[in-house]
Formats: structure tokens, C-alpha cells, sequence
């Protein structure tokens, strides 16, 4: 959707902007849900790239593709339709063990049959265009107050979860034979996390859409651990990217008739790239600092 | 206990000097393991005593790891009977400190070394941290005893510079300090080491030895080692538990490596040799098994 004939064009001034463009509603809806929704899926996106399953995730976003046009089919909300598809698909990886989020074949199997699936279930149904484009890339700006109220007591719930799961989480995730011998649940944790990242998967495809959702669940995190060795501080970098790339995304498409689930992607992937290379530049450069070192100057 | 008798049901171990005094570390007998319909190995009777440092040697896929596994509660014998520290195992043994063969944790892993070792306080603990949650202590006081205790074990193994690095960025020989570290958290009374030698270089592997026997000594702490090459710690072992060929030898290392013991565990003609810096290699047996000596 775009916003520019809508209001005044952008100045310099942000709060006289962000105020024009706030005293539409479906404005503000979006910018509430996609401020919740950025929150949680910077934090699960920690554990995300800390368990190494970015790819389930990815698998995940578009199995909740057939639910949502099943949903749709049906007539009930796509969310519900999302929900109970992934839940089910992740709850069926959780049973398979906690490598299993890593095994690419038999997840990409499950993907390409629930998409076709999601494929069938578009065909079936009249309108499909609009709904299909929504539920693929995300129709933030289409977010109704109800909307934004289910969004917020989801996320409030799977948050919870998240603060007393936080330390077995943290430490099955990075250690799990230990993890295990210590006596903790490892099928209970693996299942609780996977339906948690079903749920937030679920509600941030209202933002971003199945197609995109790694930019919003894994990007983030991804940059995050590269800039803190410290998991909370990781969590609050993660946060703070994900905000940053959905308010801002949503900042510019006032402006822009391009949509926003376009500039969140371009954001996070600039911000990655800009964290990469920096990076590399100064892994780069260290050597060379070494060489000067007389203990490295020559074969010993 | 009798030689056949079932697995004791699971029961509060009995804790501290009544456990020391009475029975051995671990004892085994006629101890049965398979998955599914598949032997791993049987008929195993052996005692560890408390305090004793013992190598546990064997091929690939003999059931080194299964051993630990049956140690740490996360495997049941098929028969026999088998008692840890005075009791049935059981799951979630905190007198049990373990360092997996495999870590789920590689160059990817940024995550600053003290915080895996303290991991090992409140991994296991729910709910919020403490960072936000009151206790009867104070978080503060509990935040600084637990990193004043992760820097101590981290000391202990010689890794004190080691726990503000990004475990990712660690060579083999640290990281394996950091696990050994992370096993020490809770003051543990028996150490399984899963082939913490094994990508390590012989110069490191004799120091990680020496670290592990300096351990065994100050903290009289059972120590039970896989390893492939049992040359580096030879001279610091009070038992080796040799399993082959889904049997088990155990005793004194100038006992189990001998001719005559290994070719009956393997049930094949196996040759021990020393050379001329009384490094141990044999000959025969399986080919995989990596006794290669120095
Ligand atoms: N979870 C399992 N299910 C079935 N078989 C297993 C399992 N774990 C190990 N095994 C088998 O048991 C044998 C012993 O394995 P393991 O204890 O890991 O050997 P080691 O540590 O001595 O190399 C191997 O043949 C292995 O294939
Ligand atoms: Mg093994």
C-alpha cells in the first residue's frame, strides 16, 4: 500500500512526519504489531541461530503457507491456519530430536509438499491473487486494532515461556550432552522452543510474509552474534535490529510506493553486509598487525 | 550384590564419606549392553576405586561412549548390574562431571568461554535469570560467587585468559580446557572425559594430561579417560579398562597391554611392542583402533 497520497512528504522534521503519518490508524496498528513482532523475533532468532536452525525456520514460515490458504479456503482468519500448520510441523520436528532441525532433505521434503499443498488450496479458492501476495510477503499495513491485540497477547504468552525456559534453553542449545546428563527434559525443551518459534513465525508473517520471515527471525540474531560473545547482550542487538529494520522499513513506505516487507528485507541484509565486511576488514587487518610482531617476524 | 542380581531401582544416592568409605567409585558386574538386538558388549566386572585415574581404550564403535553413557543414567544395562559412586546411575548426577566426545559447539559459536563454564551453576535452573529475579541472597551475590567459582575452574585448567574469548576462536587444546573447566563446575567427585585427546597434537595431549592427573591428585577426583593412544598418560594411570570385540579387560596397564591379554580380548593374535622410548604399539587386532603410538 502506499502512503504518500496520503499525507504531507517527508521533512526533516521526524516528529512532525512520524505524527502525520501516526494519525492514521492502520498506521499505528502497524507500527504497534510490527514493534511487538520485532521484539520476539529478535529473541527467538538468538536461539535460532544458536541451535542452527535457520533452515527449519525458513521450512517452517512456508509450511505455515498451506495453513494460511487452507484458512483462507475455509473463510476463518489466515493466522489460525498458520498456527495450527506449524505447530504441527514443528512439534513433528521436535519429535525427531533436536539434530533433526538440522537435517536439510527431510525438512526440505516436508517444505515442497506443503507448499504444493498451499498451491492447491489457492486454486481451490476464487480471489487468490491478493490473498496469496499477503500471506507471501506480508501485509503489515492491512493489520486490524483486533489484529494487533491478538498479536500482542501471543507474543506476551510466548514470551513468558521464553523468560522460564530462558537458562535450560541456552544451555541445551549450546551444550546438549552435557545438557542432557544434567537431567534436563531435552524432548520437553526441544518441544517447547519449536512451538514457540511456530507462534512467532506465525504472527510475523502478518508483517513479513512466509517468503521473507528469515530476514525478521534469523537475520538479526545472525548479526548479533556477530557483534556480542554475550547472549543477553546478543538478544538486545538482535532486539534492536529487528526494530530498527521494521520501523524504519515502515518509516520510508510512507514515503515510498514500494512495499514494506521490500525495505525491512533491504535493511537487514544492508546492515548484514555492512557487519560482514566490517568484520572481514578487520580479521583482515590483524594479521598484518601481527606480522610487525618480532615473535611472528620468521620461521622458528 | 549378587553377580546376577537386577539393577537396583533408582534411590537417593547416599552422600559424602558413608558413600567413600563403603563401596568402590564404580563397580560392574557381568555387565551386558546392546541397542535394540544389537551387543555392544557383555560380561563386563570391574571396579574403579575412588581416586584413580583409568584409561578406557578400544576401537571405534567398541562402546567407549556407551560406557559413559551407562554412567551418566542415559543408558540401561541390559544385565548385570552396575553401581556409581554408590548407587544406581541415574540422570542429572551432579557429583558426576562429563566432557562429551562430541560438542554441538564449533567456529560458529560466539559465545564467551565464561559464560559456557557458567552455564554449569543455573543452566539447569527455571525461570527468569537472576540477573532479574530476587533471591535470598541478592542476584548480585550469587552473580559474583558463581563468576568468582567460573574463574577459579577455569584456573584450575590452566585457561584464566581463556574466559572472556569467543569459544569459536579457540584451538582444540583450549577448548577442551574450557569443557574440562565447564565439567568442574559443582565440585564433582567423578570426571568422564570422552576423547578429549583426540584432535590434539602429542606435545598438547601431554599437557592435557598432566592437567587432568593434577586434578585426579588435588581434588581426588575419579577420572575416567577414552582414548585412542594411551601413550601420553601412561605413566599416570592406576587403570585402563580395554574394550574390544564386545568384551571387556580390566587392571593395571602392565597387566591389560600385554600379548597374551589383548590377543584373548580380541580373540586374535595381537602383538605389544615398545619401543625404544617405552611407547607402547600394538599390533593386529582391529585396524581402526589407532594405537599407533608416538
Ligand atoms: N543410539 C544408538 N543406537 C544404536 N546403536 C548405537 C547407538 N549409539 C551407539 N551405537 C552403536 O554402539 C556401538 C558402540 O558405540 P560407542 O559407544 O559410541 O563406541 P565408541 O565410543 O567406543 O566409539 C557402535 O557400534 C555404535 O554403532
Ligand atoms: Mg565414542
Amino acid at each position: 500500500m502506499s502512503g504518500s497520497a496520503a499525507g504531507p512528504g517527508f521533512n526533516w522534521n521526524i516528529v512532525t512526519d512520524l505524527r502525520s503519518m501516526l494519525a492514521f490508524e492502520f498506521m499505528r496498528n502497524a507500527f504497534e504489531a510490527g514493534t511487538i513482532i520485532a521484539i520476539l523475533a529478535g529473541i527467538i532468532g538468538y536461539f535460532v541461530v544458536l541451535r542452527r536452525a535457520s533452515f527449519a525456520t525458513h521450512a517452517l514460515g512456508h509450511t505455515g503457507f498451506s495453513g494460511a490458504a487452507g484458512a483462507v479456503l475455509l473463510g476463518v482468519q489466515p493466522v489460525y491456519g498458520l498456527l495450527v500448520f506449524t505447530i504441527a510441523t514443528a512439534s513433528g520436528m521436535a519429535f525427531l530430536g533436536n539434530r533433526a532441525t538440522n537435517r536439510d532433505v527431510e525438512i526440505g521434503t516436508v517444505l515442497a509438499f506443503a507448499l504444493g499443498l498451499g498451491l492447491l488450496f489457492l486454486s481451490l479458492y476464487k480471489g487468490y491473487a491478493t490473498e496469496a501476495y499477503s500471506i507471501l510477503f506480508g501485509e503489515v499495513l492491512g493489520i486490524s486494532a483486533s489484529g494487533v491485540s491478538f498479536t500482542f497477547w501471543t507474543s506476551l504468552i510466548v514470551l513468558a515461556v521464553l523468560a522460564m525456559i530462558y537458562r535450560p534453553l541456552l544451555f541445551a542449545s549450546l551444550d546438549e550432552d552435557v545438557a542432557e546428563a544434567k537431567g534436563l527434559p531435552m524432548l520437553a525443551l526441544n518441544l517447547a522452543f519449536m512451538v514457540m518459534l511456530a507462534v512467532t513465525i506465525s504472527i510475523a508473517v502478518q508483517i513479513i510474509g512466509v517468503l521473507l520471515i528469515f530476514a525478521l527471525m534469523v537475520t538479526p540474531a545472525a548479526i548479533a552474534v556477530r557483534l556480542t560473545k554475550r547472549p543477553l547482550t546478543a538478544v538486545l542487538v538482535s532486539v534492536s535490529v529487528a526494530l530498527s529494520a521494521t520501523w524504519l522499513g515502515l518509516f520510508i513506505s510512507w514515503y515510498e510506493p514500494y512495499p514494506v516487507s521490500f525495505f525491512i528485507v533491504t535493511i537487514a541484509f544492508a546492515l548484514y553486509v555492512i557487519v560482514r565486511v566490517g568484520k572481514a576488514l578487520r580479521t583482515d587487518a590483524s594479521p598484518r598487525l601481527f606480522a610487525s610482531h618480532p615473535h611472528d617476524a620468521g620461521p622458528t | 550384590m549378587a553377580a546376577s542380581a537386577p539393577l537396583p531401582p533408582a534411590t537417593h544416592p547416599p552422600v559424602g564419606p558413608t558413600a567413600r568409605s563403603g563401596a568402590p567409585a564404580i563397580r560392574a558386574e557381568r555387565l551386558e549392553v546392546r541397542y535394540r538386538d544389537k551387543f555392544v558388549w557383555r560380561n563386563a566386572s570391574f571396579e574403579v576405586e575412588h581416586g584413580e585415574f583409568v584409561a578406557v581404550i578400544g576401537p571405534n564403535g567398541a562402546g567407549k561412549t556407551t560406557l559413559f553413557r551407562m554412567l551418566l543414567g542415559l543408558h540401561w544395562p541390559s544385565a548385570g548390574s552396575l553401581s556409581v559412586l554408590g548407587s544406581a546411575p541415574h540422570r542429572g548426577n551432579a557429583r558426576i562431571g562429563y566432557v562429551p566426545q562430541r560438542h554441538t559447539i564449533d567456529r560458529e559459536t560466539h559465545l564467551e568461554c565464561d559464560k559456557l563454564v557458567r552455564l554449569g551453576f543455573p543452566g539447569t535452573r527455571w525461570g527468569p535469570g537472576d540477573r532479574f529475579r530476587p533471591t535470598v541472597w541478592g542476584p548480585r551475590l550469587r552473580l559474583e560467587a558463581e563468576r568468582d567459582a567460573a574463574a577459579q575452574v577455569l584456573a584450575d585448567v590452566g585457561a584464566s585468559d581463556l574466559g572472556s574469548k569467543s569459544l569459536g576462536s579457540l584451538s582444540g587444546g583450549e577448548l577442551q580446557r574450557v569443557f574440562l573447566a565447564e565439567a568442574l563446575v559443582g565440585n564433582p567427585e567423578m570426571l568422564l572425559l570422552d576423547e578429549p585427546l583426540s584432535n590434539l597434537d602429542l606435545r598438547r595431549s601431554r599437557e592435557l594430561v598432566e592437567t587432568i592427573h593434577g586434578l585426579v591428585q588435588a581434588r581426588g577426583v575419579t577420572t575416567l579417560l577414552v582414548a585412542h593412544d594411551i601413550n601420553p598418560m601412561i605413566k599416570c594411570l592406576d587403570k585402563v579398562i580395554y574394550i574390544a570385540n564386545g568384551r571387556v579387560a580390566t587392571g593395571r596397564p602392565s597387566d591389560v597391554l600385554t600379548s597374551e591379554s589383548l590377543s584373548a580380548l580380541y580373540g586374535v593374535h595381537v602383538e605389544v611392542l615398545r619401543d625404544s622410548r617405552n611407547n607402547i604399539v600394538i599390533v593386529g587386532g582391529e585396524d581402526d583402533h589407532g594405537e599407533e603410538g608416538a
